[in-house]
């Protein structure tokens, strides 16, 4: 059997108010193989979006060991860890998170700045991941200039640019009207299934959660 | 599109508040650099200063005067090449108002010898030679008073009384921008005859000495030789470098000068409030995005590029604006001056080093006010710039 991509063993997670310790994950631990396409649900203050961030490596754990794409990621540093997450992981934000002065080309060319590519590259790069997603005929519109669900197809854009291994999405339909929601989500699902990408979401919605092929419920901290 | 394109589209986010704030700079700068040059202006005549030039006058002070046999015993010192000496005039032309330039009576044989930064055309020089009332003056006074050469023009003594005549013979310029050209110079032998005929006892006598040394490194000890001559005599001397000579004068405007400085650092001082501002403002409204970046996978040193370049985007813009403006600020205040400008500066214009200086500071601010919002985008962890906890 493959190793898989996500690798938890007994991940705990406290945050400090002054010397009081608040628990928000306790001992978790999972795999989650490549390929999957995996929902993550719980109530409000659950720790499922501590959990994403800990698996997308901008938050680290108290105690535990987290794998992610054959890297242990509590042995690396903060320099080599933004290097690990430009080339791993593609995120997904529930408010989109678009530079507002930026057209949505340029916002999805963002993460390509890291990479060697000369600039044609990048912008050829940039416009195949619009087109994608279907905004072939919005590449200099601004965020302001589009819709909630045509922002969040930008994000996504984004997120796959650079071809990462692993994509992170949290609540990706929470600010979205039922049917941009749908669209994202046949979106994602077409991700999954046509570019085999490996996906993990955060969300509340059960409609965005039955196109996961696999639901994980989260309640204080620990698996339901 | 690359980063540098993100900085000058992130300096325009607010264009209101980034114009109010370069116009801000701008003017800081520009009063900085008008500041600067009236400092420079003082110092005029101190730049324009020759290292092989002493000024011996009478050691009480420069008020009184020393006899003109003193020039012989001065020209046998070893180590002096050429002597001259001049009397402070103090003449009134038309009124009090227009008298404010300095007139001198010198030796018409040796005082532009002694000055080579006066450029004389060679046939005015031996018309002012020959001529006993005749004068000499710089470009700038004949230009404020329109004067040509073969003018006759008319003076009254204040210090030396009576009704004086002079023909102007000839026009001198400076070899550097520095040089004074707003003087007056004329025979000291036209006053000296005069003296003689209505006040004898004051006859004879000069103001001050000029002196120049063979090599500028035996400056100091011609000079102590110079003063050791005339040692418990009637007439004690005191004999300086022109520098501190030039110095002693600007020396008596100490205080208004030491003002004049403390208040241009005021200005930087605000200047880096108004930008501190500006960008604390930024870096406030923008954690979220430098958040997002990180995600993204871009680290500090990008994170630093961003910021420190907008801040230095945006201090630029107004250093070169405000440098800019310096120039009719200088030439307003020169006529907001008016006729007093040349007696108090004679040189009077925005100097390269000015220019200099005030980009430096408007770099210097660019990058001051960057240190915290840089420090605190590199610091804040990115869960807490999304300010989302699950």
């Amino acid at each position: 059997m493959a190793d898989p991509l996500i690798e938890l063993v007994d991940v705990s997670k406290s945050y400090y108010r002054d010397s009081l310790e608040i628990p928000v994950l306790q001992n978790i631990s999972m795999t989650v193989p490549e390929g999957e396409f995996l929902a993550l649900m719980g109530p409000s203050g659950s720790g499922k979006t501590t959990l994403l961030n800990l698996i997308a490596g901008i938050d680290r754990p108290t105690r535990g060991i987290l794998r992610v794409a054959g890297t242990e990621l509590g042995r690396l540093s903060e320099s080599e860890l933004a290097r690990w997450r430009s080339r791993t992981i593609g995120f997904i934000f529930q408010f989109y998170n678009l530079l507002p002065v930026l057209t949505a080309l340029e916002n999805v060319e963002l993460p390509l700045l890291l990479t060697p590519l000369s600039k044609k590259d990048r912008r050829e790069h940039a416009a195949v991941a619009l087109e994608l997603v279907g905004l072939a005929d919005r590449v200099d519109h601004y965020p302001k200039q589009l819709s909630g669900g045509q922002e969040q197809r930008v994000a996504i854009a984004r997120a796959i640019v650079t071809d990462p291994t692993l994509l992170l999405a949290d609540e990706p339909t929470g600010d979205l009207d039922r049917t941009s929601a749908e669209e994202i989500m046949n979106l994602l699902g077409r991700l999954n299934a046509e570019f085999r990408k490996t996906i993990l979401i955060v969300t509340h919605d059960p409609r965005a959660a039955e196109r996961a092929r696999k639901v994980i419920h989260l309640d204080k901290g620990a698996f339901a | 599109m690359e980063l540098f394109r993100l900085i000058f589209k992130n300096a325009l986010r607010h264009p209101l508040r980034s114009v109010l704030t370069v116009l801000g700079i701008a003017i800081a700068i520009s009063a900085f650099g008008l500041i600067r040059t009236v400092i420079g202006a003082w110092y005029s005549g101190v730049e324009a200063s020759a290292p092989n030039r002493l000024i011996t006058r009478n050691a009480v002070s420069l008020g009184f005067p020393l006899p003109i046999s003193y020039r012989e015993a001065i020209r046998g010192i070893p180590g002096v090449a050429d002597v001259s000496y001049a009397n402070w005039f103090g003449g009134i032309y038309i009124d009090e108002k227009h008298s404010q330039f300095p007139q001198f009576a010198v030796d018409p044989a040796t005082w532009f010898e002694l000055y080579p930064e006066f450029h004389l055309p060679p046939e005015q020089e031996t018309a002012f030679k020959q001529q006993r009332n005749a004068a000499v003056v710089g470009r700038k006074l004949a230009e404020r008073f329109n004067w040509k050469v073969g003018d006759t023009i008319q003076m009254r003594g204040m210090i030396f009384p009576g009704n004086w005549e002079f023909v102007i013979r000839g026009i001198y310029t400076g070899a550097q921008k520095s040089t004074d050209e707003t003087q007056f110079h004329f025979h000291y032998q036209y006053l000296d005859e005069k003296l003689r005929q209505t006040e004898p006892w004051r006859a004879g006598n000069v103001g001050w000495y000029v002196v120049k040394v063979q090599d500028p490194k035996q400056a100091a000890e011609v000079a102590d030789e110079i003063d050791r001559r005339f040692k418990n005599s009637l007439a004690e001397t005191l004999t300086e470098t022109e520098k501190a000579f030039i110095l002693g004068f600007i020396s008596m405007s100490e205080t208004i000068l030491v003002a004049l400085r403390i208040i241009s650092m005021v200005i930087i001082g605000v200047i880096l409030l108004v930008l501190s501002n500006t960008m604390a403002m930024t870096a406030r409204e923008r954690l979220s995005e430098y958040a997002v970046l990180k995600t993204l996978g871009f680290g500090a040193r990008h994170l630093v590029f961003l910021i420190v370049g907008e801040s230095l985007l945006i201090a630029l813009a107004g250093g070169v604006l405000g440098i800019l403006i310096t120039y009719p600020a200088a030439h307003g205040f020169e006529r907001a001056m008016g006729d007093a400008m040349g007696a108090i500066f004679p040189a009077f214009d925005v100097a390269p080093v000015t220019q200099l200086i005030c980009g430096l500071m408007a770099v210097g601010v660019g990058l001051a006010a960057s240190l915290f919002p840089t420090w605190r985008a590199v610091q804040v962890r990115i869960v807490d710039g999304l300010r989302r906890v699950g």
